[in-house]
């Protein structure tokens, strides 16, 4: 009889716990696949997109916050007031806030912070964003001001980046590969080459978000990330190879996010070289570019084409494209012009990108069409780093500016493909140092208009976006204007 | 005995110190910085200085090298220059998946392998020989990392048997961490295997025609008997070397699987480690591997003296 | 020819390669289409008239894109057991034959390159001088000097303790001519079927390098790049995986077969054996 009941005791307790699992309320936990995988978690001391993908908005937060279209939202600081002669901000900080340590925040931490990005020593890969920074002052524990040398336009904007988001000095040194941040979720364990774990702060000084664990895994294969979504052993990625995006689209069980980012792909062209220091060959090689092959080719549609070095869906935006149309004719008559009647031999350097290699490929078979005979050299990021962009040892090369509003780099004539042009430089200068807005959009299409006149670089499209996840899954950010993967808002849904 | 494996094993050290001194002046030539490489395209020349200060980067080569031999012989393999951790953790985080991977995937081919070498070769002309031998073709013919994708395609994303890949740590729940590596050993066995069966049959084929299988046939012993008691041991010399081999080439040629199955493996360490120029992390790893395939060597040689006495006597070091 | 009808595999395996080997070779002068041609409106078509197999995502014929990587393949793994069977197989007589100093020395050399196994060489290489099929070639050519020394050795040692090579010693001869007239020629066995596995292992392991991108680049192709570009998009176009894969599969197998029947072909002492188990 003992041994009767015992076994209808045990049947009860297993038809409760499985009763139990599917009355449970909805999954609370995330698992996300990432291309790459970061070789630390500080984002003040590192510039992959891949430590921000992890720690941005999660673990660590910034003063302001950047968000899902780009505009600025407070962060840390509640409130903030900038003077007349936009020198002095003045923020206000939360209260009750802590790092995952158990240690408090306050003023103190955000004057750190900026002196450690300041430092001699210091090897915060934006230092010059925060350069002009005079000064740093204590008001009181909740109260921080910030004194400038001159207007910084996108200042508010800076403060909300990965490069700015407050650390503690208890702690700071150790985040390569513990990260202690303010943010709603803390990190709880990172198996290198597999994956990083995150669970829910509770004691989160803002609304706790709906998930309360998450985990990023390392999946460098696009074959390896397909079998891995369709098996169900990742709940989704923000950024999906377009190639195999067809294997998702018209699958009940998966939505597809098509979103932008702020990455211009430009045929970065070396201006400090001849033949490409004359304009007629640069314009040439812009009449010889069929962007709709290459954004078909590469992207399998899903960029967006560009006429100059601006991200289409910024208000700024000024559409461009039709400066030099394709036009193989033209290109021909263009390079004869310029003293190249049968065209011209030249190297592509390629980085290790798919949208770069496959790009590669095409715009050489379409330069080879007007008489330019393209090499194609394939390089590691490392080297094409030491080669196109610290040596400017390249004639041609295929890389996206990630960067949000990145095109102060042409009025840098030392930036690797060495455009030189006073004129740019200061109508940047200006365009930096103005606040008023509608004068900023003026200047900025008028630098965007010289920009695509001078062909600096060919311009090619806009990346976009492309998010696989399981339907049941909202919340994520569609569009991508800021580095980051940001997990608060994410929840299951029945 | 003892002599034969103090020799053997003086070899196996100067190898190894050579390989080490080798590999260290050779990374040294690789064009790229793991400053530049961390900070990225906007850093300032003067932040990526203070980066390579910090890493120990900016020493002469070869006091580098004499503080990387003297510290690994503490056990300390230095400092990840981009992951900013010690290296000697790092490796074994890798190890603990790369070995057992390694030695699931020898179990196999060996399971799978050599009886059907034997088989093959005892039906020789046969046709269970020749089934053998075409499933073999077959079984090199195909590329790893397609059989791996195939097994991924039918056991993971159709039956749902097993995971697509990843890897669950030892120290978690084992069972899952076995459970992920049937998939890619099985991937990695499958040419290890077919070409075992190759070898063990070639092997076995071979002693038959030598003259002591014809003494022991004289002695009134059929075939089946001759080459069971006096031709599988011979012939486990050319095996042997084989499985030498095979180890070796596991230990390290598991980068392909790694990427099919996305597992936190010693080859893939290297691959990302030195695309992101860690140097110090790739000699560690590069090391660690010579450490293993001279290992296997150097027990491959021990048994081919237990094996075959004769030979203890020549292979002086 | 009678030689041929006496062996049907050699026969078989010899005409398989061939005949993908004259593909191959056509390619060097002509090609249905220029492989760098590359049409976006004209990709992932089926097999018709104009594409014999069809077009890749490029828009690039398939047929010609086989033709031009079974070139490379073929010429990347020939060149890779050449180096290897070159220098390991005198190493290993060498070892063998002479024993003392000289096989320690080989020994240690063999190890030291073994310890590099081919994908790390592959890496160091590509990341000294670039990415290609000459990378490639070397670095399998180095992994597979040991494979040969080692197996060289290893086959002669079992020979050498054989009666017939103390009968050769007694005449006086040197261990260059013991290894010479009697070691090499029955080692050539095992020497031809590690041939053969390395031949094969070399156009996969083509493969493999292409496949995590240390191989052949493009706008040149092998039959491994192929397979690597279109595997993610296996589910949606498995046609562009199967051409490749199979063309490889075939290869492999013809050449081992080929292999295996050059083996039985040229050595006596088996001959010999089949004749015992005929009668």
């Amino acid at each position: 009889m003992g041994r009767i009941l015992t076994g209808a005791a045990l049947a009860l307790a297993v038809a409760g716990a499985l009763s139990g699992a599917a009355l449970a309320q909805q999954p609370t936990e995330v698992r996300i696949g990432v291309a790459l995988e970061p070789p630390i978690l500080d984002p003040t001391a590192g510039a992959a997109e891949a430590i921000d993908i992890v720690v941005y908005q999660n673990i660590f937060e910034g003063l302001t916050a950047i968000d899902e279209n780009g505009a600025v939202q407070p962060g840390l600081a509640s409130s903030w007031t900038i003077s007349d002669d936009s020198l002095t901000y003045t923020f206000k900080l939360h209260e009750g806030v802590t790092f995952h340590d158990g240690t408090a925040f306050d003023a103190d931490d955000v004057k750190f912070t900026f002196e450690r990005i300041l430092a001699a020593d210091s090897v915060n890969a934006h230092k010059e964003l925060y350069t002009d920074i005079a000064e740093v002052s204590v008001v009181d524990p909740f109260t921080v001001s910030f004194t400038l040398s001159k207007p910084v336009g996108l200042f508010l904007f800076n403060l909300g980046r990965g490069d700015a988001v407050i650390v503690a000095p208890e702690s700071a040194g150790n985040n390569a590969t513990t990260p202690i941040g303010t943010g709603p979720f803390a990190f709880v364990q990172w198996d290198k080459g597999n994956r990083v774990l995150l669970e829910r702060y509770e004691p989160y000084w803002g609304e706790l978000p709906a998930l309360t664990k998450a985990s990023y895994r390392f999946i460098g294969d696009t074959a390896a990330m397909t079998s891995a979504l369709l098996a169900g052993d990742i709940d989704g990625t923000n950024n999906f190879a377009p190639d195999s995006l067809a294997v998702f689209e018209g699958n009940p069980q998966f939505k597809v996010l098509v979103g932008t980012t702020e990455g211009e792909t430009i045929l970065g062209t070396n201006n400090r070289k001849p033949p490409f220091d004359n304009l007629k060959v640069r314009q040439a090689m812009a009449h010889a570019i069929d962007r709709q092959a290459i954004i078909d080719g590469a992207t399998y549609g899903y960029g967006t084409p560009i006429g100059a070095p601006f991200a289409p869906h910024n208000a700024y935006y000024t559409d461009l494209t039709g400066t030099y149309p394709y036009d193989p004719d033209a290109a021909k008559a263009l390079l004869a012009e310029a003293g190249y009647p049968d065209g011209f031999n030249a190297t592509l350097k390629l980085p290790p990108l798919g949208y770069a290699r496959l790009s590669g490929q095409i715009i050489a078979s379409q330069f080879a069409a007007v008489g330019i005979k393209l090499e194609l050299i394939n390089v590691e990021f490392a080297q094409w780093l030491q080669d196109v962009y610290t040596n400017h040892d390249f004639d041609l090369t295929i890389i996206s500016h990630v960067e949000p509003f990145d095109i102060g780099n042409y009025a840098n004539p030392d930036y690797y493909f060495g455009y030189d042009n006073p004129d740019f430089q200061a109508l940047i200068k200006t365009l930096n140092e103005t606040v008023d807005d509608a004068k900023r959009k003026e200047l900025a299409i008028e630098a965007q208009t010289i920009l695509a006149k001078d062909a600096v670089n060919g311009y090619l499209f806009e990346l976009a976006q492309t998010g696989v996840w399981n339907a049941k899954l909202a919340g994520m950010w569609q569009n991508s204007p800021i580095e980051g993967l940001v997990l608060r808002g994410i929840y299951w849904v029945e | 005995m003892i002599l034969f494996a103090l020799r053997r094993f003086l070899g196996f050290a100067a190898t190894l110190l050579l390989a080490a001194v080798v590999i260290f002046y050779l990374l040294d030539l690789l064009p790229g910085d793991p400053a530049r490489f961390t900070l990225g395209v906007t850093a300032t020349p003067e932040a990526v200085a203070n980066l390579r200060a910090q890493m120990g980067l900016d020493a002469p080569a070869h006091e580098r090298l004499l503080s990387w031999l003297g510290g690994m012989l503490r056990g300390d393999f230095g400092m990840s220059y981009t992951q900013r951790a010690p290296v000697a953790g790092l490796l074994w985080e890798r190890l603990a998946v790369t070995l057992p991977l390694t030695v699931m995937a020898m179990i196999i081919s060996m399971v799978i392998g050599l009886p059907l070498g034997i088989v093959s070769a005892r039906a020789r002309g046969k046709a269970p020989d020749t089934a053998i031998m075409v499933l073999a073709q077959l079984g090199v013919a195909v590329p790893n990392f397609w059989f791996g994708m195939m097994l991924t395609l039918v056991f993971a994303v159709g039956l749902r048997w097993l995971p697509p890949g990843g890897f669950t740590p030892w120290d978690e729940d084992p069972w899952l961490s076995l459970r992920g590596l049937i998939l890619p050993s099985l991937a990695l066995a499958l040419p290890q295997a077919s070409i075992l069966a190759r070898v063990m049959r070639t092997a076995l084929v071979d002693v038959q025609g030598q003259d002591f299988i014809r003494t022991a046939r004289a002695k009134g012993l059929t075939m089946g008997e001759a080459v069971w008691r006096h031709g599988v041991r011979n012939a486990l010399l050319p095996v042997l070397t084989i499985l030498g081999l095979q180890f070796a080439f596991l230990i390290a040629g598991t980068i392909i699987v790694e990427n099919v199955f996305y597992l936190p493996g010693l080859g893939r360490l290297v691959f990302t480690a030195i695309s992101e120029r860690d140097l110090i992390l790739v000699r560690g790893a590069i090391v660690v591997l010579i450490v293993a395939v001279t290992a296997t060597m150097f027990v491959v040689d021990l048994t081919y003296g237990l094996v075959d006495p004769r030979l203890r006597g020549r292979s002086t070091p | 020819m009678n030689f041929l009808k006496r062996h049907p595999n050699l026969t078989i395996g010899l005409a398989g390669t061939i005949l993908f080997a004259l593909l191959g070779l056509i390619s060097l002068v002509w090609t249905p289409y220029p492989i760098a041609q590359i049409d976006i409106a004209r990709r992932f078509l089926g097999p018709d008239a104009a594409h014999w197999l069809g077009t890749d995502n490029l828009g690039r014929d398939m047929a010609s894109l086989v033709m031009s990587g079974t070139l490379t393949s073929f010429v990347v793994a020939a060149l890779a057991v050449t180096i290897g069977a070159g220098i390991g197989v005198p190493l290993g007589l060498a070892a063998a034959a002479w024993g003392g100093p000289v096989e320690w020395l080989v020994l240690r050399f063999s190890d030291f390159l073994f310890a590099f196994p081919a994908i790390i060489v592959a890496i160091l290489v590509t990341a000294l001088f670039g990415p290609g099929a000459i990378n490639a070639v070397l670095a399998i050519g180095l992994f597979n000097i040991p494979v040969f020394a080692r197996v060289a050795r290893g086959g002669a040692l079992s020979i050498a303790v054989l009666d017939f090579v103390a009968a050769g010693r007694l005449p006086g001869l040197g261990p260059a001519s013991i290894a010479y007239r009697h070691l090499l020629p029955n080692i050539m066995s095992l020497i031809i079927v590690q041939g053969t596995i390395q031949l094969s292992l070399g156009i996969l392991a083509e493969a493999g390098l292409s496949y995590v991108g240390l191989g052949t680049q493009p706008p040149a192709t092998s039959l491994g790049l192929m397979l690597r570009d279109a595997q993610s998009m296996f589910l949606i176009h498995p046609w562009l995986t199967l051409v490749p894969g199979l063309c490889i599969v075939l290869i492999v197998i013809g050449l081992n077969i080929a292999g295996d029947g050059l083996r039985d072909a040229i050595d006596p002492r088996l001959r010999q054996v089949n004749a015992n188990v005929v009668a």
